[in-house]
C-alpha cells in the first residue's frame, strides 16, 4: 500500500475523495483553507469557494438532498456564520451524507477568538468526529459519512490547528463512490415549518440518544487498556500528548466526541483508579461525565486556553520539571510584507490621524506600530457596521476622523450587507475597500471578484464599484492604492463631506503570483538626513545603519516606492533590479 | 530524532522541513512535521518541527529536546536556543533581519549572538547567502543550509539528493544538488 506524508488538511481532502464526495463548498479560513485547495485537485469532485460559510453549508445541503455525498469546510468562527442553516439541518437530516469540516484554533495562531466547536455541536445536537493524526483524518472522514447516512444527520468533523497543519504518514486508498440516492419529496422532512419542526425535534433527540447508546460499538471509540491505576479520556491531538507523556496509562480514545458513548465511558471509569479528562479548550467531555456523577480530574489541572503539550501533562503528572525559560530577545510579530498595498493606505490614514474600524485580514496588522491605524477588529464584515453604529450613536461630526477598512474578499463575505444597511439608513461615513484582488491572509484564494474559480476556470468577475453603485452608493471612487497624494485628497474630501462614500483602493497583493517587480529602492546615505520618515511606514525591508542613515534590503524590497514618496530629501530612488 | 527549523516568515523554513520529513519517510521511519500557516507567516518568527523514529506521537518538540536546530537568521537562533538538548547541534545562517521592534527603535538587536551561542552549544555558522551567490543563484541559500544540517541529521548523501531532486522544480535540480553538496561536504 502506498504511504505518503500528508498535512492533516491534505489527508481530510484525500478522505473526502476516497469517500466518494461529489460536491464541496467552502470559504477560506485558517486553519481549514488547504482542505479545499487539495480537494480541488481531484477532477472527480466539484469544489468551489462560496462568498461565506452560510452559503457554503447551504450549497452542501442542497447537494446532499439531491442525493450525493457532500461537504462544507470552514474555520471555527466560520461556523458562527453558518449556524443558521446548521441548527435546522440537524432537524432535516440528510439524504446522502453531509459532513461539515470545522477547524478550531486553540492557541489563536490566526483567529480572533478561541471558541470550541463542540459546544456549538452540543447545542445543535449534531455528532462530532475528531481525528488525532493525518491517517485518522482520512479514515475517520470516511467513517463520518457512514455515520451521517446511518443516523440521517449532518456530521461535524472537527480538526484543530495542530492537526490540520502537522504532517504524518497516510496509507492511500481507492475512491469508492456510493450510488446516488434517490430524492423523494417530503414536506415533513425538508420543509421546516412549525408542524414539521415540532415532529423533527423529537426525531433529533431520539437520534442523539440512539447514537449515545450505540457509541460503545463505534470502531473509532476505543479503549487502550494498560496500567489501570491511571486512565485518560481524550480525543484529537491531545491523545498524542497523552501517549507521549503517559505511555503506560490506559486510554479511552474517543473518535466520536458528541454524543458521548456513556456506557463505554462508565465502563472505563469503573476500572481505573484515577481518571483524567484531557481535552483542549472547554470542559465539554468533563462536564458531562461529572454530571453523570463521576469524580474525574480535568480543568482544575488543565487550562481552557491555548494548545496543550506533552510537557504540560508531564508537569501535572510528575511535578514541576525545570523548564528552560525563553530568552528576553526582541519580539518578531507578523508584519505587512514589503510592497504591500495596505501599508500605503495605512500610511496615509496615519498621516491624517484617522481612526479605522478594521476587519478580518492581513490588514489587521494596520493596528500595530508604527502604523497604529486600526481601532477595532471583531469579525468578518464588522468594520462597516461598526462605523455605522458610531455615526448613529454620536452623529456625523463624531466620525469625521474615522473610516471603515475592509478587504475585497471580506467585503463580499458579509461586508456588502453592512453597506446596504448604511445606504438604507442614510449613513454618511467613508468605507475603504482595500482591493488586493485576492483573499490574502489565508494564502491567496480566488473569490467572486477575481474572475477565477477554485478550479482555476475563468468566470465573471464582480465589479466592486458597480456593485456598490447598484445598492445605492452614489459616490464611489476607485484609486490606485499607491497614489498617496490622491488617497489623501479623496479621504479628506469624503470625511469633510456629508455623503456616504466608498473608496476602492486597488493594487494586487505583493505576494500574488504572476507579477514582476522590475525595480527596487535604494537610499543615498549622503542625502539621508536621518529623519526617520521612511521608517514610519513600517516596511521590513528598511532598517537603520549604525550612523542613523537608512538601508534598504535589496532582496526584500520590491520597489513599491512608498518610502521614496515619504522622503522629503530625495535620498531614496528607484533603480532597476539586477 | 527531533529537528527544529526556524526563521523569518518568507525564508523557506517550511520547504526545508518538508524535505527533511520526506527523507526520513523514504528511509522507513515514522515521521511527523508541524507547520505554521496564516497570519503568523507574514514576516513573523516562524517555527517548524520534524520528528522521526520508530513511533512518533506528538508533532511538536519541546524545550530542551531538540537534536538539530536549523535557523535561517541569527536572532531567531537565539530566540529558540533553549529548545536544544545539551549535546544538540545548531546550524545558523549568519544573517540579520531586523524585527519591526528594532526598526522603530523600541528594542535593539543583540550583538555577539554567534559568540554567545557558541559558548553553550555546538554551533555551525555559515554565510548561506554568500555561498548561494557564488553558485550563481541566491535562491538556493536554503539548500546550502540544509546540506550542512543533513550531515548532522543522518541518512546518506544519495538519500538526501534523491528527495531533493523529487521536491524542487525540475529545472533547478542541478543547481540545488550543487548547493546541497557544498553544505554537506563542509565547504560552506
Amino acid at each position: 500500500m502506498e504511504k505518503r506524508i500528508m498535512l492533516g488538511n491534505d489527508a481530510i481532502a484525500r478522505g473526502a475523495y476516497e469517500a466518494g464526495v461529489k460536491v464541496s463548498s467552502a470559504y477560506p479560513g485558517t486553519p481549514s483553507t488547504e482542505i479545499s485547495e487539495f480537494l480541488a485537485k481531484y477532477d472527480e469532485v466539484y469544489t468551489e469557494w462560496a462568498p461565506n460559510e452560510k452559503v457554503a453549508l447551504e450549497v452542501a445541503a442542497g447537494a446532499c438532498i439531491a442525493g450525493v455525498r457532500s461537504m462544507a469546510c470552514m474555520k471555527h468562527v466560520g461556523l458562527n456564520v453558518a449556524s443558521d442553516p446548521l441548527y435546522t439541518l440537524a432537524y432535516t437530516g440528510v439524504n446522502a451524507g453531509l459532513v461539515i469540516v470545522v477547524a478550531d484554533d486553540p492557541g489563536i495562531a490566526s483567529s480572533q477568538n478561541e471558541q470550541d466547536t463542540r459546544m456549538i455541536a452540543r447545542s445543535a445536537h449534531l455528532p462530532v468526529v475528531e481525528p488525532s493524526d493525518s491517517n485518522e483524518a482520512k479514515e475517520f472522514f470516511k467513517y463520518a459519512f457512514e455515520l451521517s447516512e446511518r443516523y440521517d444527520t449532518p456530521v461535524i468533523f472537527r480538526t484543530t490547528t495542530k492537526l490540520s497543519h502537522s504532517q504524518s504518514i497516510v496509507e492511500i486508498g481507492e475512491r469508492v463512490v456510493p450510488e446516488d440516492r434517490t430524492y423523494e419529496r417530503s414536506v415533513p422532512k425538508y420543509v421546516m415549518m412549525p408542524a414539521s419542526a415540532i415532529a423533527r425535534h423529537r426525531v433529533v433527540e431520539a437520534r442523539e440518544d440512539r447514537m449515545a447508546e450505540e457509541g460503545a460499538t463505534f470502531e473509532i471509540n476505543r479503549i487502550e487498556w494498560q496500567d489501570k491505576r491511571v486512565g485518560f479520556i481524550t480525543s484529537g491531538i491531545a491523545y498524542q500528548y497523552v501517549k507521549e507523556a503517559a505511555p503506560t496509562a490506559s486510554v479511552l480514545k474517543l473518535g466520536v466526541v458528541n454524543p458521548l458513548p456513556k456506557r463505554l465511558v462508565e465502563e472505563f471509569i469503573s476500572q481505573c483508579d484515577t481518571v483524567y479528562v484531557f481535552e483542549e479548550l472547554e470542559p465539554v467531555i468533563e462536564e458531562q461525565v461529572r454530571a453523570w456523577g463521576h469524580d474525574v480530574k480535568g480543568k482544575e489541572l488543565f487550562t481552557k486556553q491555548g494548545e496543550y503539550s506533552a510537557n504540560m501533562l508531564r508537569r501535572v503528572l510528575y511535578g514541576a520539571e525545570e523548564i528552560k525559560a525563553a530568552p528576553d530577545v526582541p519580539a518578531r510579530p507578523p508584519i505587512l510584507c514589503p510592497g504591500c498595498p495596505h501599508r500605503s493606505v495605512f500610511s496615509v490614514l496615519n498621516k491624517l490621524k484617522i481612526h479605522a474600524a478594521g476587519d478580518i485580514g492581513c490588514y489587521t496588522l494596520g493596528a500595530v506600530a508604527p502604523l497604529n491605524v486600526i481601532d477595532t477588529t471583531v469579525c468578518m464584515g464588522s468594520s462597516i457596521s461598526i462605523l455605522h453604529g458610531m455615526e448613529m450613536a454620536k452623529g456625523k461630526e463624531y466620525i469625521r476622523n474615522w473610516v471603515a477598512t475592509i478587504g475585497d474578499s471580506t467585503f463580499l463575505h458579509t461586508g456588502i450587507n453592512s453597506l446596504i444597511n448604511m445606504v438604507y439608513n442614510k449613513a454618511t461615513g467613508t468605507v475603504m475597500i482595500l482591493d488586493n484582488r485576492t483573499t490574502g491572509m489565508t494564502g491567496h484564494q480566488e473569490h467572486a471578484a477575481t474572475g477565477k474559480t477554485l478550479k482555476g476556470e475563468d468566470t465573471y468577475a464582480i465589479d466592486l464599484a458597480a456593485l456598490c453603485r447598484s445598492v445605492g452608493v452614489a459616490r464611489v471612487i476607485e484609486i490606485d492604492a499607491f497614489d498617496v497624494d490622491g488617497l489623501e485628497r479623496v479621504i479628506k474630501e469624503s470625511n469633510a463631506g456629508d455623503e456616504l462614500t466608498v473608496i476602492i483602493a486597488k493594487a494586487p497583493c505583493a505576494l500574488l503570483k504572476g507579477q514582476t517587480f522590475p525595480n527596487r529602492c535604494v537610499c543615498d546615505t549622503e542625502k539621508c538626513k536621518r529623519c526617520g520618515a521612511c521608517l514610519k511606514i513600517g516596511c521590513p525591508a528598511i532598517t537603520k545603519n549604525t550612523d542613523g542613515t537608512v538601508k534598504i534590503d535589496e532582496t526584500m524590497c520590491n520597489g513599491c516606492g512608498l518610502c521614496m514618496k515619504r522622503c522629503r530629501f530625495d535620498a531614496i530612488k528607484q533603480v532597476p533590479k539586477v | 530524532m527531533n529537528i527544529m527549523v526556524v526563521g523569518v516568515g518568507g525564508q523557506g523554513t517550511l520547504l526545508t522541513s518538508r524535505i527533511i520529513g520526506k527523507t526520513a519517510l523514504a528511509a522507513g521511519y515514522d515521521v511527523k512535521l508541524s507547520e505554521v500557516h496564516g497570519m503568523a507567516q507574514r514576516g513573523g518568527s516562524v517555527v517548524t518541527f520534524v520528528r522521526f523514529g520508530e513511533r512518533v506521537y506528538e508533532p511538536v518538540v519541546e524545550e530542551g529536546e531538540v537534536d538539530v536546530l536549523v535557523s535561517f537568521e541569527r536572532l531567531e537562533a537565539l530566540r529558540y536556543a533553549h529548545f536544544l538538548k545539551k549535546d544538540g547541534v545548531m546550524i545558523v545562517n549568519d544573517t540579520r533581519i531586523d524585527p519591526m521592534t528594532v526598526v522603530i527603535g523600541a528594542k535593539s538587536y543583540p550583538e555577539g549572538i554567534i559568540e554567545q551561542l557558541s559558548a553553550e552549544h555546538r554551533v555551525y555558522s555559515i554565510d548561506g547567502a554568500a555561498v548561494a551567490r557564488e553558485l550563481g543563484n541566491s535562491k538556493v541559500l536554503n539548500t546550502v543550509v540544509l546540506g550542512v544540517a543533513a550531515k548532522h541529521i543522518g541518512f546518506s548523501e544519495e538519500e538526501w539528493l534523491g528527495v531533493l531532486a523529487a521536491t524542487v522544480p525540475a529545472k533547478t535540480v542541478e543547481i540545488n544538488t550543487r548547493a546541497f553538496k557544498r553544505g554537506y561536504e563542509g565547504k560552506a
